[in-house]
């Protein structure tokens, strides 16, 4: 097994750039595929090689499926990546997947619109003062003479950690196991936050044991500076210590879900803010709703414990942290089987189906091969819950997250996630409703609304409540490609070679 | 209790007729993976003993795959099947259905080889009968009626419940129960809501199902010194066909996967029909069939109502042998989208998977007949992706209700009729409102 050489990987799948606190990403389009490769020969791309100091300056690149074309990248090439990034997150079946119906349509979508897609975005990180600067330093004389001039740019701000609600974001995170130490594949009888390399980064082994398909190339004079494929060393290996990436702009209405939650509490601010914390799943400042547990967890960062060394094990029904709750519906925190079962016997006995018979007992995937990297940013300013409920002042700029996510199978990860946990209105053997914070509402057959929310009690009946609005919207997105340095090589290559030749 | 059957025929098509037969049936919906159930030629929604139906055009893609046996692919008729899960007898369901839509039907089986008007169409439906080899029922005995009532049930007490939440939230859970049975009560008496009983499980049916309950351990017993000097036989048999067996996994043609998922997921349930050629030799056809009668055996007295394993998003499953040997088909009705269907195979019943697919041809190596195959999860999804084919026209008696929902409508009627439950039951029956 070879050794990840981060500095082939871009630094984002290893870090989150967190002391550069300005941040802004450019969605481009392709005008010159030779001015664009020209550019990218010379673009200074962020390693993951660790820096010390830190760098104060950061920027990666990733592409949709359109922007390899455009770049001229072979069509045969381009068929080799996966369904989901090829076909992109706005085609209509899958966007009816994914929720993205009614307000979150891709037709209303500010940017990423079927065949509208940006070809690439460029994320640029620094430090404040030295934002500006890098930012033109990076883009050099060529950039204009590459990519369409109506670039959009995706600016965020700096929110100290919290989401734009309120709530503190960004606190649990998968960690990766760099050094493939795990010995996959394996059952998995108790939750663990370590992840195998191969869930997030392309040519590695994945929680299955197995490497995720990626093009796969012939030996030639283009693909001569890629890596061998570990599985197939004959081949050259374009997806290795490359990834997908996943960006939504998800716009947050804070206004109206503080408003919904106050009138819930009839009046009640810090009730209010109880009931947020049971649609989080977590209290204001991050806390969880269950206790924290004696017992580790691998893999849980040691600065973090107080805030994810949980599980919901000792909360089986849900009357510490909802089944619902936004963080419970996104990681539920399980393993393969449930209940721990140590014997094979026992093993055997679930697998047939005569463990647990309880109702609400093993409805949750396993959550090892659901994970996702989480890299986005907020937009918009701070507005503290009690002045949003206060009426806005008029044109107020929204709120919202660029989300951003890593995973190196959209389908599995991303894609489940958002389909069979968040907009899934059954999800746990619920009903009528989707993730509270991220649900689009929208009617299913023979059910006109999907706004309710349920607490289960101790022993009592469950809190229901119900006319939850839509308090997120889309409003754009795509599937990207963020290549190893290797392979961004290869596309600012890509074509020049043939055209030396004729 | 009324137990559930299923009906499938299979027609080959009039190769000429083949395009007036897809928009015949595209007639039907009333967008794409959408059947208007009061449609013209066959009103499904009218029959309520029908709990899901489909028509689908079996238009084997794979066929080519037996070239990596050196084989010669065989040319087969393009073929018709028209299936469905009903309550009680599928002949009597037949009958009903031909004297309501027997007009719709006969233009539909007109496209078909050897149908002309003057045929009688309940022999030729039954002349045309493909039995499955399996088959899967989530819950034994319930019927679309009883689905149906149940649901209503559910419906009225959560708005009772709705209307005085704030009386009942601290209410201990026994009294909670007490007041919801006399809600049902009062509600059952003044007609708005009926739970009705359970009918009488028909002798026949009884009968039947205990010699097949006794009668295949006990073919197993009686044959099982013949088996035993068999297997080793068998074993290093299927261990060599396990190595050397070719794998068929190419990645699914992209226009080919959109179009499965244009008609996916607009309904909480699915349908899913795949389709594929068995390897050959007399083992892979041994095994196949083994597995498969095991499999419908523990389906039909062994597993807990609502469970195939740990799996409690299906609704009916079947698998039938295409026309002979060669070629196989499973069809069943599933729970959330196909990923997650996926999912859930692959991890908690990969070994079944297995074992029922592993003998089609292409499927991912597999050892022991069920360790690894669908492990190799990315080959696995793409192997069934290219085998699964659109259906054409499918019904859902129950649209925007799952099988877990079925499953609690069901507990919640329960304890509603039970007069006494210990101090846990009833708090775990609270938990469920």
């Amino acid at each position: 097994m070879s050794q990840v050489d981060y500095a082939d990987v871009q630094g984002l799948l290893r870090f989150g750039y967190g002391h550069m606190t300005s941040a802004s990403y450019a969605l481009v389009r392709v005008k010159s595929a030779t001015a664009a490769k020209a550019w990218l020969r010379s673009a200074p791309v962020t390693t993951a090689v660790a820096q010390k100091p830190p760098p104060k300056t950061a920027m990666n690149i990733a592409f949709t499926a359109p922007g390899l074309e455009a770049l001229g990248v072979t069509p045969s090439v381009i068929a080799a990546f996966s369904h989901e990034f090829r076909g992109g997150m706005a085609q209509q079946s899958r966007a009816r997947q994914l929720g993205d119906i009614g307000h979150n349509a891709p037709s209303n979508w500010k940017w990423g619109r079927h065949k509208d897609e940006p070809h690439a975005v460029v994320m640029f990180f620094a430090e404040p003062e030295q934002f500006s600067s890098f930012v033109e330093t990076a883009k050099g004389d060529i950039w204009s003479e590459a990519f369409e001039h109506d670039v959009t740019w995706l600016d965020t701000s700096n929110l100290d950690g919290d989401e734009p609600f309120g709530f503190a974001d960004g606190i649990s995170q998968p960690q990766i196991d760099w050094e493939q130490q795990l010995a996959r594949p394996c059952t998995q009888l108790g939750y663990t936050n370590i992840v195998a390399l191969g869930e997030f980064l392309l040519g590695y082994r994945n929680e299955y044991g197995k490497i995720t398909d990626r093009p796969l190339l012939e030996p030639d004079a283009a693909s001569a500076g890629l890596l061998d494929a570990e599985d197939t060393p004959a081949k050259k290996d374009l997806g290795r210590n490359g990834t997908y990436l996943v960006m939504r702009q998800l716009e947050q209405d804070v206004r109206g879900f503080w408003k919904f939650l106050y009138e819930q509490a009839v009046g009640n601010l810090t009730e209010a803010a109880k009931l947020g914390a049971k649609m989080v799943g977590r209290r204001l400042g991050g806390d969880p709703l269950v206790p924290i547990q004696a017992e580790s967890i691998p893999g849980i960062d040691p600065n973090t414990v107080k805030q994810n060394q949980f599980t919901y094990e000792a909360d089986p029904l849900g009357a510490g942290c909802p089944f619902g709750a936004h963080v419970r519906r996104t990681n539920p925190r399980n393993s393969d089987f449930p209940g721990r079962p140590f014997s094979a016997l026992r093993k055997l006995v679930i697998m047939l189906g005569f463990g647990p018979k309880a109702f609400y007992d093993d409805l949750t995937s396993s959550v090892r091969f659901h994970r996702i990297l989480r890299r986005g940013r907020e937009y918009g300013s701070e507005l503290l819950p009690e002045e949003a409920i206060e009426p806005p002042p008029p044109n107020e700029s929204p709120r919202g997250l660029h989300f951003i996510c890593l995973n190196a199978n959209i389908l599995r990860q991303f894609e489940f996630l958002q389909n069979a946990w968040i907009a899934n209105t059954k999800f746990s053997g619920l009903t009528r409703e989707s993730d509270p914070l991220l649900g689009n509402r929208a009617p299913i057959s023979g059910c006109p609304a999907t706004g309710n929310f349920t607490m289960p009690g101790k022993g009592t009946l469950p809190r229901r409540v119900s006319g939850l609005r839509q308090f997120v919207t889309v409003k754009g997105g795509a599937y990207f490609f963020l290549p190893s340095l290797r392979a961004l090589r290869y596309f600012a290559e890509t074509g020049t070679e043939a055209r030396k030749s004729k | 209790m009324t137990p559930q059957s299923g009906f499938m025929m299979l027609a080959p098509i009039i190769r000429e007729r083949e395009t007036e037969l897809r928009q015949l049936l595209d007639s039907m919906n009333r967008g794409p993976g959408q059947v208007d159930p009061n449609n013209d030629l066959l009103p499904f929604g009218e029959f309520d003993a029908l709990h899901f139906a489909r028509f689908i055009i079996l238009d084997d893609k794979t066929t080519e795959d037996v070239r990596v046996y050196g084989l010669t692919p065989r040319t087969y008729p393009l073929y018709l099947a028209f299936l469905g899960d009903v309550d009680g007898d599928a002949n009597a369901f037949l009958g009903k259905l031909i004297k309501r839509a027997g007009k719709g039907l006969g233009r539909i089986f007109s496209c078909c080889h050897g149908f002309s008007s003057s045929s009688d169409l309940l022999a030729w439906m039954r002349q045309h009968d493909a039995p499955a080899i399996a088959a899967y029922v989530n819950w034994r005995g319930r019927t679309v009626r009883q689905i149906r009532e149940e649901a209503a049930l559910y419906e009225a007490l959560e708005n009772y419940i709705e209307k005085n939440a704030s009386a009942f939230r601290g209410l201990p859970p026994r009294e909670l129960h007490a007041k919801l049975q006399s809600f049902v009560d009062s509600e059952k008496s003044a007609g708005r809501l009926t739970l009705s009983r359970e009918s009488p499980t028909p002798l026949g049916w009884q009968i039947r199902n205990l010699l097949h309950m006794i009668g295949l351990p006990l073919l197993v017993l009686i044959a099982s010194p013949l088996l035993i000097l068999a297997a080793p036989f068998y074993i290093i048999a299927l261990r060599h066909l396990e190595k050397t067996d070719p794998e068929v996994c190419p990645t699914a043609d992209q226009k080919h996967s959109e179009d499965l998922s244009r008609i996916e997921d607009h309904d909480v349930t699915n349908q899913f029909s795949a389709m594929g050629s068995l390897k050959p030799g007399l083992v892979r056809l041994l095994t196949t069939m083994f597995v498969l009668k095991t499999v419908n055996y523990g389906a039909r007295h062994i597993t807990r109502p609502g469970r195939l394993g740990r799996i409690r998003s299906i609704h009916f499953a079947r698998w039938v042998f295409i026309a002979g040997r060669e070629r196989m088909i499973f069809c069943s009705n599933y729970d959330g989208s196909v990923e997650s269907y996926m999912d859930d195979f692959i991890n908690k019943t990969g070994f079944g998977l297995n074992a029922s697919f592993s003998n089609g041809i292409g499927y991912p190596r597999t050892n022991w007949l069920v360790l690894d195959g669908c492990i190799d999860e990315r080959k696995y999804k793409e192997y069934l992706r290219r085998h699964t084919m659109p259906t054409q026209v499918w019904y859902k008696a129950y649209p925007g209700l799952t099988a877990v929902d079925l499953e609690r409508n069901t507990r919640i009627r329960q304890g509603v009729e039970r007069s006494s439950m210990t101090d846990d039951e009833t708090r775990d029956w609270v938990a469920l409102l």
